[in-house]
């Protein structure tokens, strides 16, 4: 369903640029869940973004369902693909209702029945009718994060692209919130690709990872290596220690890796 | 009214309608705890009301002359004295509230949307776009005010009409420019990069999503603004380029008491005081609404 080949995202010129993606390349098959991992400033939400055609790419080939994602991707594609982003209080328009929230995909994609879809969507992701006119700052952050998934969901995509859904949510939340994907995923038969610095919630998620390292691809497993421990890159064996919680030892051994 | 109150502040509104109904109860509500502001609505109101009722609050006309009750002091009959040419000065400023809420209303209109498209405009598009646009806008900064309104009017012709256009082209640049600054700050945020992948087009990105983020500090610098348009109004007017006679406009007719300040001193202070006012309750409000709309206070 994605197919990534030798992807390279940079920002600014000449010396000052930064290369944030170097040479990225994997395959997401139809109805799987792919995980990129990584720490902050890993590349791994630049990628995301490249896919979805948020910020040009460099180098290398983007393809979405057997097509090369243009520059400036037309209809068909926004429907097919569609993101959740990290921050929930940043995501959704302050002075929008959740209502037109909603109504706006519908309309721009020419949608019939706004009314039930919405209705529905947000019965879906588990908010009542009595929310549909509430404004953001009426929310939770969960409730919030629910909204979004309905905004990116409403649409009917087959892709969806998670961008730390849960990292701005409280740990409770979070697990509500990843059960509420996964059922959404069994129901409509999506296809994820989930980028988190979290190897614990990706082991959950994903059938597959990535992890990236300063823009890079250092290892690929599977969900059984990852549950095993049996990962060969000492960046992602630190990062699965690190995600097993915290004690003074590990801190003490951390490494940095350049 | 409780029903009402239940209504406005309903924590699950049944629909959109209700929804804003109830945001605006709530900046209402913020304005209500600012004396001041109070103030300025109160005055900005007593303006309209003047302007609208105009024909029944003026005891005469402004129009009529009565050389025998030329320059009279303020008296029962006349409650604010008469001019040089014996009208009566309350009934002209009375009619004269109507010139200054037209000019203040024309202005306001084609400024407002003027400056919000060009800065939208620039700020979401950047590169070209913006460069040029903003080049434009600084052309227009770089000249004093009244004297590029003075330039206007002198090459399109005195008259009220013409004040008002000349006064609009010069004031909407700094509306331009807030415009672009709440749309670059606007721009990289995640609701803008999630309408953009659900497919949304620029313009529907600026209009649904931009516009109504960068309203609220527009509609605060406008009502601000207000004060120094009647004042540029007048000025034109104290100048001649303005309002021409007889028409009852308010820095016109300071242009006339001008020359009798010494000797009667309320034909040019009665406007005066009319301007002040008008420009200090715009002003009052403007600072109670900048207050209560900040988007950085939500």
């Amino acid at each position: 369903m994605i197919r990534v080949a030798g992807l390279e995202v940079g920002f600014g010129h000449g010396r000052r640029r930064v290369h944030a993606v170097q040479n990225v390349s994997f395959t997401v098959p139809e109805g799987a869940s792919y995980g990129l991992v990584g720490e902050s400033g890993s590349g791994k939400t630049t990628a995301l973004r490249a896919i979805a055609a948020l910020v040009p790419p460099a180098a290398g080939r983007i393809e979405v369902d057997g097509r090369q994602v243009a520059a400036r991707p037309d209809r068909a594609f926004r429907k097919k693909v569609q993101m959740v982003f990290q921050d929930p209080y940043g995501s959704l328009h302050p002075r929008h209702t959740v209502d037109r929230i909603l109504r706006e995909p519908c309309r721009i994609h020419g949608l019939g029945d706004i009314d039930g879809r919405i209705g529905h969507m947000l019965a879906e992701v588990g908010l009542g009718p009595a929310f549909r006119f509430r404004f953001p700052h009426q929310l939770s952050g969960g409730q919030r994060q629910r909204v979004a998934i309905a905004r990116a969901l409403i649409l009917e995509p087959r892709v969806l692209l998670l961008d730390e859904p849960t990292s701005a949510l409280d740990v409770s939340v979070q697990a509500e919130i990843l059960n509420l994907l996964g059922d959404l995923r069994a129901a409509r038969g999506l296809t994820f690709l989930f980028v988190s610095h979290n190897l614990a919630v990706v082991a959950q998620m994903c059938e597959r990872v990535a992890v990236m390292m300063n823009g890079r691809v250092v290892e690929e497993a599977d969900a059984g290596q990852l549950a095993a421990g049996a990962l060969a890159h000492p960046y992602a064996r630190q990062l699965l220690q690190a995600s097993r919680g915290y004690d003074r030892e590990l801190a003490r051994s951390l490494v940095r890796f350049e | 009214m409780t029903g009402l109150r239940a209504w406005l502040l309903a924590e699950a509104p049944r629909s959109s309608f209700q929804a804003r109904a109830g945001r605006a109860w709530l900046a209402w509500l913020a304005l209500r705890r600012n004396p001041l502001a109070l103030v300025g609505l109160a005055i900005v109101a007593c303006l309209v009301l003047v302007a609208l009722l105009a024909p029944w609050l003026a005891t005469h006309s402004p129009y009529d002359q009565n050389l025998e009750a030329r320059l009279l002091p303020p008296s029962p009959a006349h409650w604010l004295g008469t001019d040089e040419l014996g009208r009566d000065l309350y009934s002209r400023l009375v009619w004269g509230s109507r010139i200054t809420l037209g000019i203040v209303g024309l202005v306001a209109v084609i400024v407002g949307p003027l400056g919000l498209v060009v800065g939208t405009l620039a700020g979401y598009a950047g590169g070209w776009t913006d460069a040029v646009l903003m080049r434009l806008t600084d052309v227009f900064l770089a000249f004093p005010r009244l004297i590029l309104a003075l330039a206007f009017v002198a090459a399109l012709g005195p008259g009220i009409e013409n004040a008002v256009i000349a006064i609009a082209i010069t004031a909407w640049p700094p509306y331009a420019r807030i415009a672009r600054a709440e749309t670059i700050t606007i721009r990289g945020s995640d609701f803008i990069a999630a309408a953009v992948v659900q497919g949304a087009s620029p313009l529907r990105i600026i209009r649904g999503h931009v516009v109504p983020l960068c309203l609220s500090s527009l509609i605060v610098r406008l009502t601000l603004d207000m004060a120094g348009i009647i004042l540029t109004a007048a000025g034109l007017g104290f100048l001649g380029l303005g309002a021409q006679p007889p028409m009852p406009e308010w820095g016109a007719m300071i242009s006339t008491g001008r020359q009798y300040v010494l000797d009667y001193w309320w034909v040019a202070a009665m406007p005066g005081l009319a301007i002040a006012a008008v420009s200090l309750g715009f002003n009052l409000l403007g600072d109670g609404l900048r207050d209560v709309l900040d988007p950085r206070q939500r």
